[in-house]
C-alpha cells in the first residue's frame, strides 16, 4: 500500500510565508482536508502536492521517495482537479475524457459512458462542452478523475457550482473511492460528510 | 509507461490539437492570408522591373512566411494555459517533452504547411524562376518546422505573461535569423542555376538540432511558466 507524506514543507508568496514546517502522514483509504481563510496558502499547498509548483523548503514523499525526482512515476498514481476545469470547451465531454485517459494509466474496467453516467452526464457525450453549464462542465471534470487508476486525488474546492445533487454524488465518489484504498487530499468551504474514514484536517490559518 | 501507450498520447493529442483547429478554423486563416498579402502587396509596390522583384523574391517569400509563423505562435499553448489543460499535461504520466512535440507538429500542420503549399505561386508571382520553386518548397519543408519548435520555446517561457508578445518576439527573433539567412540564400542561388547542397544541409542540421532540443527545453520552460 502506498504512503503519501509530507516534510517540513514552506511555501513564500510575495515575501509573505504561508506556511512552514508543514508535516503529515497519509496512508491508504484516508483523505486530508485542508481548511483556512482565503489567501492561506491551500492552493499553493495543493500544487505543492502534485508537483506543480516547487516548495521553499522540506519534501513531499511518495512511498518515502521524493516526488521531484519520481517524476512522471509519480504523476501516474496521482489525478489532479484545480480551480479550472481543464475541459477543452471546443470539444465534447467524450473527447475531453478520451485525451485524459490517453494521459494518464487509463482504467480497463471502466468505460467512458459508464463513468459520465457515474457523474450524471449520461446522454451527454456528444455535446459540445462549451453548451454545458458551469455545474456539468465541473461534473465533467471529476469524471475525469474516475477514468484513470490514481490513487491519490488532489482537488481544488471540487464542489464549486455544484449544486445539492451533484455534491452528494461527488461525496459519494470519495467514499467509494477512499473504501477501495485510494487516498485525496482536497480544500473545500463545504462541510463534507465522508462516512467511511476520519478524514486528517489541516488549518492553515492556526 | 509502456511505448504503445506513449505513441497512443501522441496520436490523441496530435488528434485532439487537429479537431480543435478545425472547429475554429477561422483562426486559422490569419497567418496564411498575411503570408498571401505580403508576398503578393510587394511586387505592387516596387513597381514592374522583373529582374528587381525577381532579386527581392526569395527574400520577401521567406520574411513573410517567418513572420506568419510568428504571429501564429501565440495560439500554441494560450488556450490550454487558460483552461487548465496545460496543467494536466503536465501531471501527465507521459514525458512532456514528447507531447510538447504531438502540439508542435499539429501547430506546425494547420499553421506551416499551408505556406508551403501556397508558396509556390507566390514564387511565379515574384518571377522566381521555375528551377528555384523546388528548392523554395524544400527550405520551407524544412524551415518552417524549425521556426515552430523554437518558437514553442518562447511561447512557453511567456505563456504566463499577460502580455508577453513584445518579450516573445525578442526572444524567437535573433534565432530565427539563421534560418532565414541559409533558407533565402538558398533560394537565390538556385534562383541562378547553381547547386545548394551546403544551405539545404545546413537547415536539414538545424532542423535535427531543433527538433532534438526544442521540445525538452519547452517542456522545462512550461514548468518554469506554470509553477
Amino acid at each position: 500500500m502506498s504512503r503519501f507524506a509530507a516534510r517540513d514543507l514552506e511555501c513564500i508568496r510575495d515575501d509573505r510565508t504561508l506556511f512552514s514546517g508543514l508535516h503529515f502522514d497519509l496512508g491508504a483509504g484516508q483523505a486530508l482536508v485542508l481548511e483556512g481563510r482565503n489567501g492561506s496558502g491551500k492552493t499553493s499547498l495543493l500544487r505543492i502536492l502534485c508537483g506543480i509548483r516547487l516548495p521553499e523548503a522540506g519534501k513531499v514523499l511518495w512511498d518515502g521517495e521524493d516526488i521531484f525526482k519520481l517524476g512522471a512515476e509519480y504523476h501516474q498514481h496521482i489525478a489532479y482537479l484545480g480551480h479550472k476545469d481543464g475541459n477543452k470547451l471546443d470539444l465534447t465531454p467524450g473527447e475531453n475524457l478520451r485525451m485524459a485517459k490517453g494521459l494518464g494509466k487509463a482504467r480497463d474496467d471502466l468505460d467512458l459512458e459508464t463513468a459520465l453516467d457515474q457523474v450524471g452526464l449520461y446522454g451527454f457525450e456528444d455535446v459540445p462542452t462549451r453548451n454545458l453549464s458551469a455545474g456539468q462542465q465541473r461534473r465533467l471534470a471529476i469524471a475525469r478523475l474516475l477514468i484513470t487508476d490514481a490513487i491519490l486525488w488532489i482537488l481544488d474546492e471540487p464542489f464549486t457550482s455544484l449544486d445539492r445533487q451533484g455534491i452528494a454524488v461527488v461525496e459519494k465518489l470519495f467514499d467509494q473511492h477512499l473504501a477501495k484504498g485510494g487516498m485525496a487530499a482536497l480544500t473545500t468551504h463545504h462541510r463534507i460528510n465522508l462516512q467511511v474514514t476520519q478524514a486528517l484536517r489541516i488549518n492553515l490559518s492556526a | 509507461m509502456s511505448q504503445r501507450s506513449l505513441t497512443s498520447a501522441f496520436v490523441l493529442l496530435l488528434r485532439r490539437d487537429l479537431t480543435l483547429a478545425y472547429r475554429r478554423r477561422a483562426e486559422l486563416m490569419n497567418p496564411l492570408l498575411f503570408f498571401v498579402l505580403v508576398s503578393s502587396l510587394f511586387p505592387l509596390g516596387i513597381g514592374s522591373n522583373p529582374k528587381l522583384i525577381a532579386a527581392v523574391g526569395p527574400g520577401v517569400i521567406w520574411v513573410a512566411a517567418l513572420l506568419a509563423a510568428m504571429l501564429s505562435l501565440d495560439s500554441m499553448f494560450r488556450s490550454d494555459f487558460e483552461d487548465g489543460s496545460l496543467e494536466q499535461f503536465m501531471l501527465s504520466s507521459h514525458p512532456v517533452s514528447i507531447l510538447v512535440l504531438a502540439k508542435v507538429f499539429a501547430h506546425w500542420l494547420v499553421t506551416g504547411l499551408p505556406l508551403i503549399l501556397v508558396a509556390p505561386l507566390l514564387g511565379v508571382l515574384l518571377a522566381l524562376p521555375t528551377e528555384a520553386l523546388g528548392v523554395l518548397m524544400l527550405t520551407l519543408v524544412l524551415g518552417t518546422p524549425v521556426l515552430s519548435l523554437i518558437g514553442s520555446v518562447g511561447v512557453a517561457l511567456t505563456v504566463g505573461l499577460r502580455r508577453g508578445g513584445v518579450i516573445l518576439s525578442l526572444l524567437v527573433l535573433p534565432l530565427y535569423v539563421p534560418v532565414l539567412i541559409f533558407a533565402a540564400d538558398a533560394v537565390h542561388t538556385a534562383a541562378q542555376g547553381i547547386p545548394t547542397t551546403a544551405q539545404i544541409s545546413f537547415l536539414a542540421g538545424l532542423l535535427a538540432l531543433a527538433l532534438a532540443l526544442a521540445p525538452l527545453a519547452t517542456a522545462s520552460s512550461l514548468r518554469v511558466s506554470l509553477s
